[in-house]
């Protein structure tokens, strides 16, 4: 009598346990334990949580908070496209737009300091990849998503697409500065 | 009711005639579609490759939706139909409840998987397997879906009707066995999948078609991922159920416990649909409670269950190989294990592949925080093809071997090569799945036509170790395709001409399976397992080191809060 044919004995269920496939199930299930723990733990402790802070939005209101940070606080334009590089203050709310194939403006942050980063998407999903950190986070078009952001090392970050949009996905990267 | 019942005078199991055929069809279907994902396989192998960069973009966003949807849904769906009705009709003894029925949802099937394949090769439909809104796909992409999904419920519907028939009729005797439980458990998540389906999948073909203005993209995502999680959560218990099967076939090995390996069956019905939160980890919208609580499938319990099964499978091997008399060590159980049957060979690599490269990585990245270093990298894919083809489809492989003369009637062809092809396949997917979840801890995009960022204002330059894995990723992937594809030519060739076999005696009334009697008190105490409990403990080790390492990454990242 095997797994394929019904148990040989009828009372199956008071059949005694192994004693060490009972060892086995005791310390998986305090290894399960131990890492639903973690994920409490590190809400607590940790400096790496996403937050939960979302709006629903529309995109022509979220583009136009995004313009009125732009238009105050453009530094300079980089590329043959004229994209603004936007030095918010520190503490301040800072606005990042994914489209189609863009993200948009070029931000310039301080090491060190925390802001708070607005995500949303003017058509499609976009995936907000932040390289070469490794932070990937997904951006929903008509939800607003607000980050508190601290970055803790200077350089030049590039931002890459990396939910699927269309033929032009690819080209999809952006840049934050730290300084 | 005029059905008539065959004795394969090689394996002794009873196959009722309908029960049979549509056995074979289903079968059959699933290898055509496995045969049309395994084409695309390779063009997106090449593509992401970068040396060769073979297709244009638009065409490699086309054959990736195909390779996607052919391999997930239709290949896994049509042998897990075949599955269903063995599990059911064959081990039961009994008739096929309503074959028309069943006829019905295979013709369903097969339309819809038709009309979606149509749909995504002329070429307006390339949204990939998830379907994102709101990017559209044409109304006949996602009708195909949903009659395919129809056509699965009725045969889900007819395995459950045959469980009726079978007690009703009492072909057998006590429970039904282990393996039809499992098959079972798949059945009632498959239910539970399809519904969400539905739920998804018919107001998005409504929008498509302008009915409906506005899918919202978070919802669409929950419930989307009820659907496409919890199939895989079908795949799990088709291929745990598998496992079993294929150690009791060869080794005659019983269940350490029924008890155990039956409860962990359970929990997967009582978890797994949480899954869906896995997908939804570095979304907004969707809170911090809400994520710990599903992702971790409510503390873990069917992450619990996976890992018995896990022990449970080689332990019955080794219980089985030491009555026999391997008892020398800790482990000559598993050395003089049948290495060159293919249907063991594909099946134990699946079970060490599927909990070591797929089961660590699933729940590292199922962590709430620790998916912000994976999300959408092309680690996700590196961990499901581990799962789904190291676990599922090469457990499948491994069944057929065994179907071949058993079901088709048909000797299985280039018996050399079926020795060797569970070791080419798996073990190039083995390397393959590593490599990959290696580019995706570099951060390398999933779903990506160009890694070098051809056109773009700043290109990201990623590592040299990026380009490398992923080049490694390309070589071992047209291995795998060549494994597969060789494993296809096989079997087509041997149920076309493979010597035929004695078709053996043929009856109008199904033989009813009784229970021995009882054995009077003195069942032989089953052997220990220690080898088994190392394999475990080595298990546990690399799993508590790799999460481990996981979080101290995590922990040099930007802040968030």
């Amino acid at each position: 009598m095997s797994a394929i044919s019904p148990p040989a004995e009828r009372v199956w269920w008071k059949a005694p346990l192994d004693k060490l496939e009972l060892t086995w199930i005791a310390i998986a299930f305090v290894w399960s334990l131990v890492m639903f723990g973690m994920m409490v733990y590190w809400h607590i402790y940790g400096n790496q949580n996403l937050a939960n802070e979302t709006y629903k939005t529309t995109k022509e209101m979220f583009a136009a908070k995004t313009q009125a940070m732009v238009d105050k606080y453009t530094v300079r334009t980089e590329t043959d496209q004229q994209i603004p590089v936007v030095k918010p203050p520190a503490g301040s709310d800072v606005y990042l737009i994914g489209r189609l194939w863009a993200w948009w403006p070029i931000l310039e942050l301080e090491k060190g300091k925390q802001y708070k980063l607005h995500l949303s998407a003017m058509d499609y999903m976009h995936g907000f990849s932040l390289q070469p950190q490794n932070i990937n986070i997904q951006v929903h078009p008509n939800y607003e998503h607000v980050l508190k952001i601290s970055p803790n090392q200077s350089g030049t970050y590039s931002i890459v697409c990396n939910e699927y949009c269309g033929i032009g996905h690819h080209t999809m990267v952006g840049r934050i500065y730290v300084k | 009711m005029a059905t008539t019942y065959r004795i394969c005078p090689r394996s002794g199991l009873q196959f009722d005639t309908d029960a049979e055929k549509l056995m074979r069809w289903n079968a059959v279907a699933g290898v055509l579609a496995l045969l049309v994902g395994g084409i695309m396989a390779l063009g997106v192998i090449l593509t992401r490759w970068p040396a060769v960069h073979l297709l244009p973009a638009d065409q490699f966003y086309m054959v990736l939706t195909a390779h996607g949807v052919d391999m997930l849904l239709f290949w896994i769906i049509f042998f897990e139909m075949a599955v269903l009705y063995f599990a059911s009709s064959t081990l039961l003894h009994c008739r096929l409840a309503t074959p028309k029925i069943a006829w019905l949802g295979f013709w369903l099937m097969a339309i819809g998987a038709v009309m979606t394949n149509v749909a995504i090769f002329q070429g307006e439909s390339s949204v990939m397997f998830t379907s994102y809104v709101p990017m559209q796909a044409k109304p006949h992409f996602y009708l195909g879906l949903i009659l395919f999904a129809v056509g699965a419920l009725l045969g889900c519907f007819v395995f459950l009707g045959t469980l009726v028939v079978a007690k009703a009729e009492k072909t057998y005797e006590g429970s039904i066995p282990l393996v039809t439980f499992g098959a079972l458990t798949a059945a009632i998540i498959a239910i539970f999948t399809i519904a969400s389906g539905a739920v998804i999948l018919i107001p998005t073909f409504l929008w498509s078609v302008g009915y409906i203005r506005e899918i919202d993209t978070i919802m669409y995502r929950v419930v989307w991922w009820a659907m496409g999680h919890s199939s895989q959560q079908i795949n799990v218990s088709a291929h745990v159920a598998i496992w079993y099967a294929i150690a009791a076939i060869v080794f005659g090995a019983k269940p350490m416990s029924e008890k155990v390996s039956r409860t962990a069956f359970l929990l997967y019905i009582l978890f797994l649909q949480l899954a869906s939160a896995h997908h939804l980890l570095s979304d907004p919208g969707v809170g911090s409670e809400w994520k710990v609580v599903n992702t971790s499938y409510f503390m873990y319990f069917a992450v619990l269950a996976s890992m018995i099964h896990g022990m449970t499978v080689p332990g019955a091997i080794e219980q089985a190989q030491r009555a026999k008399g391997f008892n020398k060590g800790l482990f000559e159980w598993l050395r003089k294990a049948p290495w060159g049957n293919p249907a063991f060979s594909a099946m134990f690599l699946s079970l060490i592949g599927f909990g070591f490269l797929g089961g660590i990585s699933g729940v590292m990245m199922g962590t709430e925080q620790l998916n912000l270093l994976i999300h959408n990298t092309i680690y996700v894919p590196g961990h499901f093809h581990a799962t789904v083809v190291i676990g599922t489809t090469l457990a499948f492989m491994g069944l057929t071997y065994f179907l071949v003369p058993v079901l088709f009637k048909r000797e299985v062809l280039f018996p050399g090569f079926a020795k060797l092809q569970p070791y080419l396949f798996g073990l190039s997917m083995y390397v393959m799945a590593l490599v990959m979840m290696g580019a995706g801890t570099l951060g390398v995009s999933r779903r990506h036509w160009d890694m070098a960022f051809a056109g773009s204002p700043f290109a990201y330059e990623w590592p040299g170790a990026a380009y490398l894995m992923m080049g490694l990723t390309g070589i071992s992937g047209v291995v795998a395709v060549i494994g597969g594809g060789g494993w296809i030519l096989q079997i087509v060739f041997s149920l076309l001409f493979g010597k035929k076999l004695d078709e053996g005696e043929t009856r109008s009334t199904p033989v009813p399976l009784t229970l021995p009697a009882p054995a009077g008190g003195q069942a032989a105490h089953a052997p220990s397992t220690p080898g088994t409990m190392v394999l475990a403990l080595i298990f546990l080790t690399s799993f508590i080191l790799y999460y481990f390492v996981n979080w101290k990454y995590l922990s040099s990242l930007w802040g968030l809060a």
